[in-house]
């Protein structure tokens, strides 16, 4: 999941109204709508579920209801990163309670919340489904396994690495 | 489809998630370069889930003899030495070869029905499929079995739901058939929502065929023409694997009008889930795949006569849907020769946890969890004492080391008081605390109440408030009671599984480990050391060295001292965190 460009664009009825035409074939398409509202912008802009309901013939009110119902969609923008931290038993009981704290630590982000410089959102998940890894956590879409507080830090520091390398972000 | 009779080497890789997570692709990225580079005449594949997770990355090496060879634990940097050693020198690096004893231990109290192709095929070939008897099931129906009997087959094998109800597969299919109406659905329930259970994803991302040629017999028996896969959207490789799966099976004419030129038509779509536990239970699944919010609803009518959009509607689990290609292929008589007399077949549990062997296993109804933790687990990683097991997840329950013994099928599972669930095994040593693990799963489940009914939705939290209370140190007498009394009622006053399952966790906690409970009220302990406001963090002065990596990474500044002399912990800063013993290389840090 790359998301970082499209963060920064500005959401467009153009785009909007293209998604939704693309799904409203069939009956019962809200969430395969918002799904893709997601994906293009990294967070379910307000001004999207206004326009989603007008073109939909459903009340704004349900597909606010619908966006606050499901874990999945997300009111504010995404940092550049989103790291996602497993919550299920296993990780659990094998210390994600550590390697939280310690990735709280070095992203400035605690969970739920997206770093100073946009650089991470860090995200609570109930189960990856990886379980003989535990803990673990999934960045960018890709999953890290076995995790200690020292791996951590080896994560997020080429993260940062990389992204120095790249043209200067625009600050916020 | 011929690469069983080809004379070269051949190298598979284990590209599931959790060998993806474990570098699996780096690992298959070095094998293809080095053989790019050098020329050689090797075969690589990818393939599914091979099971024994905790050795992942795990690649499988057959020389043109068909011997086979695991590797464990393979890194980028291992592969060289392995192509060099083993493929050109032909001798195997001993030392990375998983010993044959440590895999037949593994295997052997295993019977793989639902996993006969998982690690096996590369799942997003159909032609592995279909050299695997694939689609064999649906051809051999269509040509020669009407409907009533594939549904008199399904229900004399005895198979029942797996994703944790246990309802007999061909009864609900029956009842799905006598509905009259025209336009009825599958519908395929991958929302596999129970932390610490990944049987479905596994399945689904290593051999997706399957699961397609079930849900086309099971279209078939009902007289559907139309099914869903409703699937987690946090399963983005299972998506991946599906989609490529459809499409192939559409190209090949498994899918779509007059089905292998007979009177059939069938088509699947994909539906992700958006990320809500509920949505597992039928008559929520429904609403989430309408578009609304996924809220159960009061049943009957079931969904067999008033389902998706009105119509009648057949929901199967993954692992269900999975079994029964198998069924028609090998017969009833085949499959009901495994399990008990109630529970027939195999189940597949995600064994994880405190356990040495994790992985992905499926096992006779019938074994008992002794055998699985013991005999295919082998113990627990830590080497500590195996303290109890917890079976089901959220709905489920912990049950004890003294009752190992339990055999694993509906009833007896039932009878502890936990529920057999989808699948989810995870074991426990002496250092997991019960309180801790119970309000875990509470938290779970009342953050996932959708809220419709009052007791699921207050109950549990004011069951929560209890245990959060006990476990910081303020517990008083006549709670364990409370939560006794207020866990019975959020069974009986909730509409749906989550809710009546919900205090499953606090009902066998108390039953087993009650002690444990009076440990935290009574005496403010926690006997597990878990509970951060019943323990204490030290260092221990003679262990110290003074090396200063713990103040690294003690997040509150709790920890000082001068460099090459022990270091103190302050107490009053300390937030119990631990991470200062977990990066601790000399075990100078104790807790209390």
């Amino acid at each position: 999941m790359v998301i970082e460009a499209s963060t920064r664009e500005k959401p467009s009825f153009a785009v909007i109204d293209a998604i939704v035409h693309k799904h409203n074939v069939e009956a019962g398409a809200v969430i395969p709508v918002l799904q893709e509202i997601q994906e293009t912008y990294g967070y379910v802009p307000p001004v999207a579920i206004q326009r989603i309901a007008e073109n939909m013939n459903v009340p704004a009110s349900e597909v606010f209801g619908i966006v606050t119902f499901y874990a999945q969609f997300r009111l504010q923008p995404l940092g550049k990163n989103l790291i996602k931290v497993c919550h299920g038993t296993a990780c659990h009981l094998c210390g994600t309670e550590t390697v939280a704290e310690r990735l709280s630590q070095v992203t400035g982000a605690r969970e739920g919340e997206t770093s100073q410089d946009g650089m991470f959102t860090v995200e609570r998940v109930a189960c990856l489904g990886c379980c003989s890894l535990a803990p673990c956590i999934m960045v960018n879409g890709e999953t890290y396994g076995r995790l200690t507080p020292e791996a951590i830090d080896k994560i997020v520091n080429e993260i940062r690495k990389k992204e120095a390398k790249e043209i200067p972000a625009p600050v916020g | 489809m011929s690469w069983a009779r080809d004379k070269s080497w051949l190298i598979k890789v284990g590209l599931a998630s959790c060998g993806i997570a474990a570098g699996g692709r780096k690992v298959y990225d070095a094998f293809s370069t080095q053989f790019g580079d050098r020329g050689l005449d090797v075969k690589l594949k990818q393939t599914g889930c091979m099971g024994m997770c905790y050795n992942e990355v795990l690649v499988e090496v057959s020389s043109p003899e068909k011997e086979r060879i695991f590797y464990g634990k393979v890194t980028p940097e291992k592969v060289e030495r392995i192509i060099n050693e083993h493929i050109i020198g032909g001798k195997p690096v001993t030392e990375w070869v998983i010993p044959d004893e440590e895999i037949n231990s593994f295997l052997a109290k295993q019977t793989r029905i639902v996993l006969r192709n998982c690690g096996i095929i590369d799942p997003e070939s159909i032609d592995d499929y279909l050299a695997a008897d694939g689609y064999q099931a649906i051809d051999k129906i269509l040509r020669s079995m009407s409907p009533q009997e594939v549904i008199s087959e399904v229900t004399n094998s005895g198979l029942r739901g797996r994703g944790g109800a246990g309802f007999p597969t061909g009864i609900k299919w029956g009842f799905a058939r006598k509905s009259a109406n025209r336009q009825k659905y599958i519908i395929c329930n991958a929302d596999e929502g129970d932390p610490g259970a990944f049987m479905d994803r596994s399945v689904l991302e290593s051999d997706p065929h399957s699961v397609i040629e079930g849900i086309l017999i099971a279209g078939y028996a009902v007289g559907a023409s139309e099914g869903y896969i409703y699937v987690r959207a946090e399963y983005p490789l299972a998506i991946q694997r599906l989609e490529i799966a459809i499409a192939q099976s559409r190209e090949a004419g498994f899918i779509g009008e007059s089905i292998l030129g007979y009177n059939f038509d069938f088509d699947i779509k994909i539906r992700q889930g958006a990320g809500a536990f509920v949505c597992g239970e039928e008559t929520a699944l429904i609403m989430s795949i309408e578009g609304r919010r996924g809220m159960p609803r009061f049943r009957p009518p079931f969904p067999a006569q008033s389902g998706l959009w009105g119509k009648p509607t057949t929901i199967n689990n993954v692992e269900t849907l999975a079994n029964v290609p198998w069924i028609i292929l090998h017969g009833a008589d085949a499959y009901n020769t495994y399990g008990t007399e109630k529970s027939k077949g195999t189940k597949v549990f995600a064994l994880a946890g405190k356990v040495a062997r994790g992985g992905l296993i499926e096992v006779p109804m019938g074994i008992t969890l002794r055998e699985i933790v013991f005999n295919i687990g082998g113990g627990t990683s830590t080497g500590l004492e195996f303290k109890a097991i917890q079976i089901g997840g959220p709905s489920g329950g912990v049950i004890p080391a003294s009752l190992a013994d339990t055999r694993v099928d509906y009833e007896s599972v039932t009878e502890t008081g936990a529920i057999m669930g989808s699948g989810g095994l995870i074991v426990m040593d002496e250092t997991s605390c019960m309180l801790d693990i119970a309000k875990f799963f509470l938290n779970f489940t009342q953050a996932e109440s959708c809220g419709k009914c009052t007791f699921c939705r207050v109950g549990t939290l004011r069951m929560l408030e209890i245990l959060q209370r006990i476990t910081e140190g303020n517990g008083k007498e006549g709670d364990i009671e409370l939560l006794e009394e207020l866990a019975q009622n959020v069974k009986r006053a909730s509409l749906c599984g989550l809710g009546q399952t919900a205090p499953n966790p606090v009902l066998t906690t108390v039953k087993y480990f009650r002690d444990e409970y009076e440990a935290h009220i009574y005496e403010k302990k926690c006997p597990a050391k878990k509970c951060p406001a019943l323990i204490t963090y030290e260092i221990i002065p003679e262990k110290c060295p003074g090396c200063g990596l713990c103040t690294k990474y003690c997040p509150t500044g709790a920890i000082s001292g001068e460099k090459k002399k022990p270091y103190v912990i302050d107490n009053e800063k300390c937030i119990r965190c631990g991470l200062c013993m977990k990066v601790c290389r000399l075990d100078a840090v104790s807790v209390y």
